[in-house]
């Protein structure tokens, strides 16, 4: 069928380096049946309308039904974190995980990171001295959020390369193409990072510190606390969203400056410029270009359509913030566009939990790439892309550059 | 520097918070404070957090704007056939937040002409909300609360001066110290007081107070601050609610007296307001539903020492809050051949004054608190609206009509949404709860004081309320537009186990017409319309 060709060549590989051509196609059927029965939507307003439309459950098309999903292979199974859950399930669960890590009960959590990530920044851009060529994303977009995310959650960071693995099984379902194979896959790392979370988590209640992990077994509040299983869940979902992500939102950024060289020696000019430049980025090349799945619990007639209830439907995060209907020449990198209301964290109650975190490492990471590379360009340009249309970054991003600023002792 | 969060719009997400934890807090799960003139100090911090709040609620150094900023420039230009944009006067009385709105639209769509702007108030233009909340519990300093005045604005300001009366032939505004101010257009938006306690001699004592403007908030923080005994609030509606809740705040025992069966009961009806009154129970307050205040009495050196309850009660009370209600400024129009009265102006959707008899105006314009206008989702009864968002929303249309040819006139279409934070918890609205027949919970749970109500008249959906679950707000404005059925009927996340819709319980309303329903379609006023549908 001529309509469902768009949104496959969306998915296909090659098409990840320039899906946005496409989704402009795609958003002439703003609301577009797919295969299976599934529905796409790409613009703006709808987007935004369907966030917040109590109709849309959140919840893995496999888990409806309620209860956690089957033991597989012998692993316990755990319930599905709060990223998949409905209220009030979903609110009661990331209220208790926002404890402590934002308002109300920690507002300067993430403010409070700040020399932290400085000092994780300044450590991975000094390794760069001596070269001139440096891959950004294996040796830095990465391992900073890594390192990030272990420090706040109380994850060793040597362990790495075992949750690494775990990770990748995780974002792969989110391919839209995932199939079941995948999708046990998914499962089976769940299991395994849960047993790996679970003995930390003993750990922490026998000594607790001032992590995450250790404020979530110990803590209590009005909402009670999570139970074990519900724990893991979320720890888990932290640790992998905490850097499957932002390694994108870094390395896209760093190729946007290296695209614009215009405004990147504005930035080298002004670095305020840092704050209105990544929500532009958000916008323009964002980490997450589609939501999870999620399905219609009842007929929700939009645009003209009616998606039928128990339907499944994918967001275009990603091509509803290039919408010409929204945004003025969106095609358009600018970083003084006065209006921002971008979809690059999602919005609803499902918002990006680790928002704030994202902003923060990107803010430094962007800062002090431009400020202490010499004459920064790109190796290969497009870079090549990680298979995920749906978490979209680049796999590399070889970069030269003349030399490294030293960064004052 | 200034800052102005646009909380109609704020969803709680919390970013500005994360970003400038000691510029903006949250009480509670989504009520937001803020500090409106933070420290220079705190610059970096709070245009980040501006630049990342997900609805783009934060404005610095300006006034919030109602109209989207990508799609301003979307709207076609304003006519200038007759001149009156490059020279024309234009008065406005009232310089409060409509007023500067107001100002601050007509010279962004290009008038050059001579502007003047009158208030009774010797202040610059101040954010009334924050005085019931983060200053009158001492979070940030009164003085914070000045609104963002553009230096670019050219605009003559009279500030201090009362207008006491309008020659409409003439196009003068009179003023109490003699003056008349001409004028070739005039915006009205004189907006409200607060309404005093009606005996005098007890009104007189010290010790009673009011909120509504600036002094009042100083007079009633510095009592606050000080004192440590009861405090009595006389009426429980918005204000009197959220000052009962900064008593709790401050540990002052409070007691809150109530004519109506619950508080919150005239905007809300008796069924949601009764759960506002169990917040207000479990947080310590003394409140007294059915129960009017009888008598304020005084000592010899005229302090207030105690008051008599309609419940037979005496309480020893050295502060009382008189929270009855606004009083519309009027009393300037008297005599001036406008449809003016106790419950304000009348004028069109497009915010032109009628006459006394029912004639539009061409040249002078109502906006605000005072502005009373025929709404279409409600059956064209004349509303007139105490919410901030509204005057925002209706300055802009009023000023935009201003120098507008006919043809290009927006029509004041929004749904009112208002909000008030009280006990921690964040209240939200959009449409007329009190256009109502029924009521009923379609999300989250009263026993959490998490939910959303859904109101609806005559079967179609014509309100809705939230407590801390201001994200789903929009989803309801959209079935309240389309006048969605009521009850509603289809599943939906975080459904509670029973959804059964109870009589709502609101205040008596003046006729009910047999109407025909209409929508409203668009999203901006450019493009806004009322649409008939289902003509019964």
């Amino acid at each position: 069928m001529a309509e469902t060709s768009i949104f496959d060549q969306i998915l296909d590989y090659s098409h990840r380096p320039d899906p946005y051509s496409l989704y402009a196609e795609l958003r002439k059927t703003p609301v577009l049946r797919w295969k299976d029965g599934g529905y796409v939507v790409s613009t703006y307003r709808e987007i935004v309308a369907l966030l917040h439309d109590p109709r849309i459950s959140s919840i893995r098309p496999e888990d409806v039904g309620g209860g956690p999903p089957s033991a597989e292979e012998g692993l316990p199974g755990l319930p599905p974190a709060f990223i998949r859950r409905d209220p009030p399930d979903h609110d009661r669960l990331r209220r208790l995980a926002m404890r402590h890590f934002g308002p109300p009960h920690s507002p300067g959590r993430v403010e409070g990171m700040r020399d932290e990530v400085t000092e994780i920044v300044t450590d991975l851009i000094d390794a760069f001295e001596g070269g001139n060529q440096v891959d950004i994303v294996d040796e830095f977009a990465y391992p900073l959020p890594v390192t990030v995310i272990c420090r706040l959650l109380g994850v060793p960071r040597e362990d790495e390369p075992r949750f690494r693995g775990w990770a990748a099984a995780f974002v792969e379902t989110l391919d839209p193409r995932a199939g079941e194979a995948a999708e046990r896959r998914r499962t089976a790392a769940h299991a395994e990072l849960g047993a790996y979370l679970n003995e930390l988590a003993d750990a922490r209640l026998r000594q607790p510190s001032d992590d995450l992990l250790s404020g979530l077994v110990t803590g209590d509040g009005a909402d009670g606390r999570m139970s074990r299983e519900d724990l893991l869940s979320t720890a888990a979902l932290l640790l992998v969203a905490g850097h499957e992500t932002t390694v994108n939102l870094i390395a896209n950024g760093m190729l946007t400056l290296l695209r614009h060289p215009d405004v990147l020696d504005r930035l080298r000019r002004e670095p305020d410029l840092i704050d209105p430049l990544i929500e532009e980025l958000l916008r323009y090349e964002p980490p997450v270009h589609m939501s999870p799945l999620r399905t219609a619990l009842a007929d929700i007639e939009i645009a003209g359509t009616t998606i039928p209830k128990g339907a499944h439907i994918t967001l275009i995060l990603a091509a509803a913030d290039r919408d010409p209907d929204r945004f003025p020449d969106p095609d358009r990198f600018d970083p003084d566009r006065e209006d921002k209301e971008h979809l690059g964290f999602g919005g609803g109650i499902h918002y990006c939990f680790g928002a704030p975190l994202a902003r923060l490492e990107t803010r430094f990471a962007l800062s002090e790439l431009v400020r202490r590379l010499e004459n920064p360009r790109l190796v290969t340009d497009p870079p090549p892309y990680r298979q995920n249309p749906a978490l979209r970054g680049p796999r590399h991003l070889l970069i030269e550059f003349d030399g490294v600023v030293r960064s004052p002792a | 520097m200034r800052v102005v969060v646009d909380l109609t719009r704020c969803q709680g997400y919390g970013q500005c918070v994360f970003a400038a934890p000691e510029v903006f807090t949250m009480h509670g799960q989504e009520a937001l404070l803020y500090d409106p003139d933070p420290s220079d100090e705190q610059r970096e911090r709070v245009l980040r957090a501006k630049a990342a709040c997900p609805v783009q609620a934060i404005y610095v150094d300006r006034l919030a704007a109602h109209v989207g900023g990508g799609r301003s420039q979307a709207y076609p230009g304003a006519g200038d056939g007759d001149g009156f944009k490059r020279s024309g006067r234009v008065v406005i009385v009232g310089a409060s937040l409509a007023g500067l709105r107001a100002a601050m639209v007509l010279r962004r769509e290009g008038f050059a002409g001579s502007l003047t702007l009158i208030g009774d108030e010797t202040h610059e233009p101040y954010d009334r909300p924050p005085l019931s909340k983060q200053v009158l519990v001492g979070q940030v300093p009164l003085e914070n609360t000045l609104l963002p005045r553009l230096a670019d604005l050219d605009a003559e300001w009279l500030l201090g001066q009362r207008a006491t009366g309008l020659d409409v032939t003439g196009k003068r505004v009179h003023l109490a110290d003699g003056r008349q101010i001409g004028f070739d257009r005039l915006l009205i938006a004189t907006g409200v007081r607060a309404r005093p306690w009606p005996n005098e001699a007890e009104a007189a004592l010290d010790g009673v107070c009011v909120l509504r403007t600036i002094e009042d908030a100083t007079r009633l923080r510095q009592r606050l601050a000080t004192g440590a005994g009861r405090v009595l609030v006389i009426g429980a509606g918005f204000a009197g609610s959220e000052v009962a809740s900064v008593c709790r705040e401050l540990d002052r025992p409070v007691t809150v007296a109530e004519r109506g069966p619950s508080p919150l009961a005239g905007a809300l009806g008796k069924v949601i307001g009764a759960i506002a009154g169990e917040m207000q129970r479990e947080h310590g307050v003394d409140l007294r539903c059915g129960t009017t205040v009888t008598a304020l009495e005084g000592d010899a050196e005229g302090r207030l020492r105690a008051a008599r309850l309609s419940d037979g009660s005496t309480l020893e009370v050295e502060t009382a809050v008189v929270a009855l209600g606004a009083v519309r400024n009027v009393d300037w129009l008297e005599g001036a051949g406008l449809a003016a009265g106790v419950w304000g102006v009348g004028c069109d959707a497009g915010c032109r004054v009628f006459d006394i008899n029912g004639l539009v105006t061409d040249d002078i314009f109502a906006a605000g608190d005072i502005a009373r206008f025929p709404h279409p989702v409600y059956e064209y009864q004349f509303l007139a609206l105490e919410h901030w968002g509204n005057a925002v929303a209706q300055a802009e249309i009023a000023a935009h009509n201003m120098v507008s040819d006919q043809t290009r006139r927006w029509a004041h279409l929004s749904l009112p949404v208002f909000w008030s934070s009280q006990f921690g918890v964040n209240i939200k609205s959009v449409g007329v709860p009190t256009f109502a027949d029924e009521v009923m919970i379609t999300q989250g749970s009263v026993a959490e004081r998490r939910f959303v109500a859904v109101y609806g008249y005559r079967g179609r959906v014509t309100a809705a309320v939230t407590f801390d679950q201001a994200m789903w707000l929009e989803f309801y404005q959209r079935l309240i537009e389309r006048a969605a059925p009521f009850p509603p009927d289809f599943d939906m996340v975080g459904r509670p186990a029973v959804m059964e819709p109870v009589p709502a319980e609101v205040p008596q309303r003046i006729g009910v017409a047999q109407g025909a329903t209409v929508v409203v379609t668009g999203h901006d006023p450019g493009e806004r319309r009322a649409t008939l549908v289902r003509p019964q």
